[in-house]
């Protein structure tokens, strides 16, 4: 049996074998060339379940060089499980820096969540997407949504949303919450919640998602318009709280709710780690001037 | 007091090491060999095999001990070892006619050239309990049967073929389509089919197998014929450029024959169904030929009206490690989005509330 | 120029694959993500037949037995073959419709025709062509719009003349289908991807 390290040793930079990579970076620039269009690609079984960011580890591992900065994310936060478990394998196969300082990363690996802190152009934010297809709750067969994308046919969404408003007086779509990608596609934002929608238009940096197990691959490059579907008497809107950080005092990020004890009493965090530190740093330098 | 999303790092090893701890159990009782797995466990190291897509019992029982028996996951870690190993290219097709028959079966026909063959099979087994087994000891070998002078039969299904009551076997022609290196595209072809079924979850074949045998989709099968054992690996090496055998590798083959179909122009003809799995799986190469027969209900002209026939629906949801992975990655934290549906659905109960207060009340006094 | 010793030599390709194709991966993905930007890429790699530096290592990093690649008549010389099939085992086609990847001179006519466009369902299914020019960053300038530019992009280069661009703009009409272009000088490359619309 060989022992732990010497199996190390045995796997190719960042875990994917040179032709799958080129394989994945073939269908990344597809992508890019066709912002919001999903690309199939020859996903790879990966050492980590499905359904728990093997697109988005694929996709990393098929960009990331000795030279990135690698930040992992999940909900938010640096570290979530999950996010720990992803960083670690990187920094094992693909010997490579990590951080968890926004604007330290040259690659942000993410689950459900966009960093507050405001991204810039070569920085490369990549998504795990559990489902790709914005349309398929609405319609399960692949042959029939691959025909809707090609027509732009996308009366169906608006009549979804419609039937929301309908029935609760607004659009009750939380998260996942679909956009049109430069006029064109119709994509799935994966399942951020919509207060992170308006941060995918015209930002700065590439964006790239992943989905392994329905093995899509698919971009927004840098400062390209991502509108949130929305109607003009029921204009897109965010989520608000009437809180603010326990910890930072701020009130303008999404903040998570915790439950503190066993009357219900509530606490609200920022759920973005970094950020919240960030902060708290900025006023604990502040308070000491 | 937010040690949920500290310490991640550490909880992780921890974890690590307890389910190491957990897999090894009491220290006092001898640790299970691989080859006590490959020997005695042998069926549960086919269908690692088959649905990890990789021929190599040493290895499906490394994965087998290593998940505490849990097959899905053997299953997974022997494919996310598959994945990594280099490509040499394609094998020639397996030519089953020329198989070492352990065992052999039609139940279209009361004998068949070459006989019919029980080999080991639990079928006639009656379902007690052996305590015998409980307790240490040998059993005696079984008898063998003298040395069989032609081993390899002549399939059941090549017979009714020449006679034109079944229809021949597709094409094999050109490349192979490699679902582990290409995206599953729809509608797909019935080698691509056939792939996904091989490598799909055996409990999920069986369920809808089983299905179109009670009205969702009715096949109308008869097992033309059931084989297990050993056939040649051969291999095109680029530098020779005429085949080699690799390997001797055994697998179990189903023969389906199915419902005829034919018009007023084409004579009626019974129709097939395929299944194929390393080492012994009947009930999965069974299974598979039910399926693989339901699937192909548009080509032969068959309202497309139950599960086993819809492809779309099938083809997604057979494999067992794409489907345990997202199932189970409910357990990992939503907070997020659940925040978001907590921020709309508190907001939307209070705009019911401002509007109808007794409503409020009554679901509360519920 | 390098010149071919005997017919048997074959250019080295990278000296270490996994990292210096990663390295060209990245500057090809910001060529793609910021279209008219010039990126330089391989400084050392010796190129075969002619075949300008950025080319040699575009298809060293993106094309393999998976995607045949099509030579023009000036690129279709033993030096270029043997090193593309022998380090990237990209077969070489002789028809342009089956063709994943191009290499192509700009003063060709029908520079576009034949090649895949993909389909409406399945745009990815299109061809990547390579052009080499003179020059990036000098020559005639044409403005730049679409997704990776921030408003528009003043983009030089020399060789495209104004027949190349009204056949651009036909490409571009195509969206979602359409080919991608790489055009590559020297040791410098920069892309320019069919969504991009290119006025003046």
């Amino acid at each position: 049996m060989p022992d732990v390290s010497i199996q190390d040793e045995a796997y190719n930079y960042a875990y994917l074998d040179e032709q799958t990579k080129r394989m994945i970076r073939r269908a990344i620039l597809k992508a890019v060339a066709v912002p919001g269009y999903q690309v199939p690609f020859g996903g790879r079984e990966m050492p980590l379940p499905y359904g728990w960011g093997t697109g988005g580890i694929q996709v990393t591992a098929a960009i990331i060089g000795r030279d990135d900065t690698l930040k992992v994310i999940d909900q938010g936060a640096d570290d979530t499980t999950n996010a720990v478990s992803i960083r670690r394998f990187f920094a094992k196969v693909a010997d490579v820096a990590t951080t968890t300082r926004t604007e330290d990363a040259t690659i942000i690996q993410t689950r459900h969540r966009v960093p507050e802190t405001p991204l810039s152009e070569g920085q490369i934010l990549v998504f795990q997407v559990p489902i790709p297809e914005p349309l398929r709750m609405l319609e399960p067969r692949e042959t029939e949504t691959r025909t809707l994308h090609a027509l732009s046919e996308y009366g169906v969404m608006q009549v979804s949303l419609y039937e929301s408003i309908a029935r609760h007086g607004r659009i009750a779509k939380t998260y996942n919450y679909p956009v049109l990608v430069n006029g064109r596609y119709i994509m799935s934002p994966s399942p951020i919640p919509k207060f992170d929608n308006p941060k995918l238009d015209r930002n700065p940096a590439l964006q790239l998602y992943g989905a392994g197990r329905e093995k899509r691959i698919y971009a927004v490059p840098p400062y390209t318009p991502v509108k949130s579907l929305d109607f003009d008497d029921h204009p897109f809107e965010i989520e608000t709280w009437k809180e603010s950080c326990s910890l930072c005092g701020s009130s303008e990020s999404f903040l998570d709710e915790m439950i503190v004890d066993d009357s219900g009493k509530r606490l609200f965090l920022c759920s973005d780690t970094d950020w919240c530190q960030d902060r708290q740093e900025k006023q604990r330098v502040d308070a000491a001037k | 007091m937010y040690v949920a999303v500290k310490g991640g790092e550490t909880a992780i090893a921890h974890s690590l090491d307890l389910v190491a701890d957990k897999r090894r159990g009491d220290r006092g009782i001898a640790e299970v060999s691989l080859d006590q797995i490959d020997q005695q466990l042998g069926l549960a190291v086919d269908r690692v095999m088959t649905e990890g897509s990789c021929y190599d019992r040493a290895l499906a029982a490394l994965a087998i001990k290593q998940a505490r028996g849990d097959l899905i996951e053997a299953i997974f870690l022997l494919r996310a070892y598959r994945t990594t190993l280099p490509r040499f290219g394609d094998s020639e097709p397996l030519d089953t006619s020329r198989m070492v028959a352990e065992r052999r079966i039609s139940s279209t026909f009361k004998d068949v050239p070459g006989g019919q063959v029980l080999g080991p099979t639990y079928d006639y087994t009656h379902r007690l309990l052996d305590f015998s087994l409980a307790a240490a000891g040998e059993r005696p070998a079984a008898p063998t049967a003298p040395a069989d002078m032609a081993p390899s039969l002549p399939r059941v299904g090549d017979i009714l073929e020449r006679e034109g009551m079944l229809e021949p076997p597709p094409d094999a022609g050109g490349p192979a389509h490699d679902l582990t290196r290409q995206p599953l595209v729809m509608p797909a072809a019935r080698p691509v089919r056939l792939q996904n079924l091989a490598r799909g979850d055996e409990g999920f074949l069986l369920a809808l197998g089983y299905s179109t045998q009670r009205g969702y989709g009715n096949n109308h099968p008869f097992v033309g014929e059931i084989r297990f054992g050993s056939v040649p690996v051969s291999f095109v090496p680029e530098e020779l450029g005429f085949a080699i055998e690799i390997a001797e590798i055994d697998v179990t083959e189903c023969d389906m024959v199915n419902q005829f179909a034919g018009s007023q122009d084409v004579p009626p003809q019974f129709t097939r169904g395929y299944g194929l799995a390393f080492g012994h799986a009947e009930r999965k190469a069974m299974a598979m030929a039910l399926v693989d027969r339901a699937l192909r209900a548009e080509e032969l002209s068959e309202a497309v009206a139950s599960p086993a026939q819809d492809e779309e629906f099938v083809l997604a949801h057979s494999d067992n490690v794409e489907a345990s992975g997202f199932v189970q990655h409910l357990k990992l934290p939503h907070y997020v989005d659940f925040q978001s549906e907590l921020v709309v659905v508190r907001a939307l109960r209070a705009e019911v509330e401002a509007r109808n207060p007794d409503a409020a009340l009554s679901q509360a006094a519920e | 120029m390098s010149s071919a010793q005997g017919s048997r030599d074959i250019a080295p390709g990278f000296a270490n694959p996994p990292h210096e194709s990663q390295q060209v991966f990245r500057c090809v993905l910001e060529a793609f993500a910021h279209p008219g930007r010039i990126v330089r890429v391989a400084d050392t790699l010796e190129a075969p037949g002619g075949l300008c530096r950025a080319t040699a290592a575009f298809l060293l990093t993106l094309a393999d037995r998976d995607t045949p690649l099509w030579l023009a008549p000036e690129f279709d010389i033993p030096e270029i073959r043997d090193f593309v099939r022998f380090h990237a085992g990209a077969p070489i086609v002789g028809g342009r419709a089956e063709a994943v990847f191009a290499v192509l001179g700009h003063d060709q006519p029908l520079l576009f025709d034949d090649f895949a466009i993909g389909t409406d369902a399945y745009p990815d299914r299109s061809a990547t062509l390579v052009i080499e020019v003179p020059a990036l960053g000098a020559g005639p300038a044409h403005l730049w719009r679409g997704p990776g530019i921030d408003g528009h992009a003043s983009v030089a280069m020399t060789g495209p003349d104004d027949g190349f661009w009204r056949d651009w703009t036909a490409n571009n009409g195509l969206f979602p289908c359409g080919v991608d272009v790489v055009f590559a000088a020297g040791s410098h490359l920069l892309a320019l991807p069919r969504g991009i619309t290119v006025e003046g």
